[in-house]
């Protein structure tokens, strides 16, 4: 997919620009509430007119100032998931599921529905009343009524936010086997740096109105490091695990990772903080922590003030955060042989 | 006490069908009104508020005689209609018109606070998922805004069987032709010794309008309850 934007509206009191190309399949647009983000979307499905500018999608010029051109929303074929799934009440969920690909070409319909009420495991909920659905379960429909559209680029406006905590991590899955699966391309929206790295290719960084950065997600995650008071967040894709010592042992990577067993025996996606991640120069003798990595040092990098420490083990890689006085004890420099100690309670289970 | 007349009776049907028919004409009407104010981008909108409300604020006995400028012998549209050999003043038709007038601002005012209760997302969303304008009207404003359809009708109805002003100067006070139950009335009380009848006539009427609610309140139960499937 292609997606180039330069575009300019003027609010009161506020101004956005927004001025980029991208050739990312999962677009992802990062940005504090207020930086604008909303009104891209909003710009991109015609749904706000921008006071000027340009949108080309794949080839396609769906909005030109210049050439007074507009095309109006329901014909761009650009879906929206917005914060709130926005069902319609007096609609089944399979009514509104089906509303889209009701309203979409034969010719351009790309989706199987079958598969998708598969992947998004929404067999139970399609002759629900969508007033019962759980905030989790409507955002599902949601997701599948845009998809369903076949639209050629989806732009998802902040899907989790309105989720608590717990229930976002359970759609993630959701959403990127949709993703995988059927292959549209997406702009995701989000404050949140996880989100960001767990559904994008590509991070389009939004400060006040203005496009200040095009960066791959691994560099905003370090980026952000320096800011946030957990540090740099590692993400784990642990495989599949068996009981070892009243413990979890969970295959990642060609390492084995002791977890703690409250966290479920299912592979999944697991968050560490590069704080809790502890180095020694040689083999510790003993440690009450149960995890004890033998890795490779890669790059080290300061963050406004924050040490960064890439470790590889095997075919794993982790960031650990130290103090700048410990790399100088530690004497850690690249392709140095180091280990590294994690306790099995500093995973936390995202999804 | 309820020994009705034949011209009771007549004025009593005539009313009935004044109401109803006034009330099915001035749906679609209403309707289009409350979504032009509620959902475009005119620029005279504030003015066509105003054009749609002012029956509302001015007598009704002022709106008759506009009408009766207007409809009469000498008025530009009595004028363009005799032309087809139409003929609405004095006949049931102009109470029905009197009606339509005077009850048509409720009628709107109702569905449009309906229809501005309605999400804009909603329709956003649906315009996403490729439903045009109009597609978009039929599939989510209509349901959505079903009870205040019902509730303005139900308003529009009631205000209908109770209108007297307007009518008496358009239509005229002729028993068995142009006659409703309020005009009855106004001529029961002008007659000595006919109060009882007039009474008799004011239970009548009060029996159908609360009637009107009850099938009212039925019919938003059931469409609330389809609305929830």
């Amino acid at each position: 997919m292609k997606l180039s934007v330069s575009l300019n509206k003027r609010f009161s009191g506020f101004d956005c620009s927004f001025n980029f190309t991208t050739h990312a399949n999962r677009i992802g647009v990062f940005g504090q509430s207020g930086s604008g983000k909303s009104t891209l979307v909003h710009m991109l499905a015609g749904l706000v007119q921008p006071d000027n500018g340009v949108i080309e999608l794949d080839g396609q010029v769906l909005f030109d100032s210049k050439a007074s051109l507009s095309v109006p929303t329901e014909q761009r074929r650009i879906g929206v998931v917005f914060q709130q799934a926005h069902l319609f009440p007096h609609m089944s969920a399979r009514r509104n599921l089906f509303y889209g690909y009701r309203r979409t070409p034969v010719s351009q319909r790309q989706i199987e529905p079958q598969a998708l009420i598969k992947v998004l495991n929404l067999e139970d909920l399609l002759e629900r009343n969508v007033n019962n659905l759980s905030g989790g379960e409507r955002q599902r429909v949601a997701l599948g009524r845009s998809v369903l559209s076949s639209p050629r680029l989806l732009l998802m406006d902040e899907p989790l936010s309105a989720l608590d905590e717990g229930l976002k991590y359970q759609v993630i899955p959701y959403l990127t086997a949709v993703f995988d699966e059927f292959q549209v391309p997406v702009l995701l929206v989000s404050h949140s740096t996880n989100e960001i790295r767990l559904m994008s290719d590509e991070v389009i960084v939004v400060h006040k109105g203005r496009v200040s950065a095009q960066i791959d997600p691994e560099t905003l995650a370090r980026q952000r490091m320096g800011r946030r008071r957990a540090g740099y967040i590692n993400l784990l894709k642990l495989q599949e695990s068996e009981p070892q010592d009243g413990l979890l042992s969970f295959c990642w990577e060609s390492n084995r990772l002791l977890l703690s067993p409250g966290l479920g025996p299912e592979p999944g996606m697991f968050e560490l903080s590069s704080k809790d991640i502890i180095l020694f120069k040689k083999h510790p003798e003993a440690t009450s922590a149960r995890n004890l990595l033998p890795c490779r040092v890669g790059e080290v990098f300061d963050m406004e003030g924050r040490i960064g420490v890439e470790l590889h083990c095997n075919d794993g890689q982790l960031i650990a955060e130290v103090a700048q006085k410990a790399i100088e004890e530690l004497d850690i420099v690249p392709d140095r042989e180091i280990f590294a100690v994690i306790k099995s309670s500093a995973f936390r289970r995202l999804y | 006490m309820f020994e009705f007349s034949p011209t009771d009776y007549q004025a009593m049907a005539l009313s009935a069908k004044v109401a109803i028919t006034a009330t099915i004409l001035s749906l679609p009407f209403g309707y289009a009104a409350a979504y032009m104010l509620v959902f475009s981008r005119l620029r005279g909108k504030a003015v066509l508020d105003g054009v749609i409300n002012l029956p509302l604020v001015v007598p009704p006995v002022v709106v008759g005689y506009l009408l009766l400028l207007l409809l009469g012998e000498r008025g530009w549209a009595g004028a363009l209609l005799r032309q087809w050999d139409v003929h609405i003043v004095f006949t049931w038709w102009a109470a029905v018109l009197a009606s339509l007038v005077v009850g048509f601002p409720l009628l709107v005012r109702s569905i449009r606070i309906g229809m501005e209760g309605i999400d804009e997302r909603l329709l956003q969303a649906s315009r996403t998922l490729g439903a045009p304008w109009y597609d978009s009207l039929t599939t989510i404003i209509l349901p959505l805004s079903g009870r205040s359809v019902m509730a303005g009708a139900t308003l529009m109805f009631a205000r209908s069987l109770g209108e007297f002003g307007a009518t008496i100067i358009i239509a005229g006070n002729i028993p068995g032709v142009t006659q409703t139950i309020p005009l009855a009335i106004y001529d029961y009380t002008n007659t000595p010794g006919g109060d009882s009848m007039a009474l008799s006539l004011c239970l009548v009427s009060v029996g159908i309008s609360f009637s009107v609610l009850l099938l009212n309140e039925a019919l938003v139960k059931r469409f609330s309850r389809h609305r929830r499937p």
